[in-house]
């Protein structure tokens, strides 16, 4: 299976712009399927972005979250060559991460 | 008497001309109905070209986006990221993967698969109908032993995202072979897009045709020309992917009509009309809409 993760990261000057799609079904546990039955809450908790070891952009998520949510930010300190960890956990314990190169 | 008579027989003389006129007129009014499907799409093409000007011909691929300036910004910054990546990626790997028989996809079409898009729907004409990429997608799965995918959304919506993007910038090449049913089913498919049906009373041309550009709540109605070029779509609204059955399906709903089946007669016509009529547009698929 792919990664759940896509991440682009551009170094532009001394600022980094970092794009990231997240692939997750985000259900908030107050929808019901065809059959009526309530579909259990499944979301990202925490979603971090690592400069170096250092977070450099952390998001608590809940339930409010669209589905395969997208993230833009941009942070300063990195350059061109530089490594960038992306990972999240979900409410059920699930995770997953991905490294991207600072274009 | 002759003198006499010349005057009465003047008006009788005018009158068998007149029916003769008429007689012509009305031994030429059946050519005229006979469908010219060439003549048809000029004259929508030009429709569109005319109502709007600074429209470029191939924007109107890009349905709402090539109708207001807004949309087309947020739409560029999207198609960054666009959020039909994964489906393409999994399509991408459904289509190489073997069936039990040990056969793929590549087998089932022209060149592969790969930039086939633009070719879709044809007219078959040993069955007698008309062929679309969804239709033949699921004639391969059959042919080779796999049960059929549904229509709307997920799997197959994802196949046809991989393969109209090996397709993308190649014009819509849709030919209808001299044969009377294939004349048929694009007549029909015409007739079903101008019909008015549905507790609302639209046609597909009332909002596609007459009202493109224009606001539907808080959607702008894209432009029928070019309209299934950017076909499967990602839709913001459906959180998700869908096909070209799943717009047929979800427009007739949204106009309170009853819907008709997947992959219908009706439905595969009108594609085949929607498609002729776009002839020489590029495939823009996957798409991005609101």
């Amino acid at each position: 299976m792919a990664s759940t993760i896509r991440v682009r990261a551009i170094a532009n000057g001394d600022t980094t712009e970092v794009q990231a799609l997240i692939q997750h079904p985000m259900d908030s546990g107050f929808v019901k399927d065809a059959q009526g039955a309530v579909i259990p809450a499944h979301f990202i908790q925490q979603l971090t972005f690592e400069h170096n070891g250092k977070a450099v952009f952390t998001a608590d998520w809940g339930p409010a979250v669209a589905k395969d949510p997208y993230v833009k930010f941009g942070f300063k300190g990195a350059s061109k060559g530089d490594e960038l960890k992306v990972s999240w956990v979900d409410n059920k314990g699930a995770s997953d991460s991905t490294t991207a190169k600072i274009q | 008497m002759r003198f006499v008579l010349a005057p009465v027989l003047a008006p009788v003389l005018a009158l068998i001309s007149a029916a003769l006129a008429a007689g012509v007129i009305a031994q030429a009014a059946p050519a005229a109905d006979k469908p010219d499907p060439a003549a048809d799409a000029k004259a929508f093409r030009n429709y569109f070209v005319t109502k709007f000007p600074s429209v470029k011909l191939e924007d109107f691929v890009n349905g709402p986006y090539s109708m207001n300036e807004d949309m087309r910004k947020q739409w560029v910054e999207k198609e960054e990221f666009p959020p039909y990546d994964f489906a393409l990626d999994a399509g991408k790997e459904m289509f190489a993967k073997p069936f039990k028989n040990g056969k793929t996809y590549a087998d089932c079409f022209e060149n592969g698969g790969i930039g086939v898009r633009q070719n879709f729907p044809y007219f078959d004409a040993q069955k007698g109908e008309v062929v679309t990429l969804e239709l033949a997608i699921n004639r391969c799965r059959e042919a080779n032993g796999e049960a059929p995918l549904s229509y709307v959304k997920d799997d197959m919506a994802s196949l046809t995202a991989y393969m109209a993007y090996t397709s993308r910038g190649k014009p819509f090449d849709i030919k209808i072979p001299d044969d009377p049913r294939a004349l048929a089913a694009y007549e029909n498919g015409k007739r079903y897009f101008y019909t008015r049906r549905g507790q609302l009373n639209f046609s597909c041309a009332s909002c596609h045709v007459q009202s493109p550009g224009q606001r539907l709540r808080a959607e702008i109605l894209a432009p029928a020309l070019g309209i299934l070029n950017a076909m499967p779509i990602y839709r913001s609204e459906w959180a998700g992917m869908g096909t070209i059955s799943r717009r047929f399906i979800t427009c007739n709903s949204q106009t309170r009509a009853v819907p008709e089946e997947a992959q219908s007669e009706d439905y595969r016509d009108l594609e085949y009309y929607l498609s002729y009529v776009s002839n020489g547009l590029p495939i823009s698929g996957p798409g991005a809409r609101p």
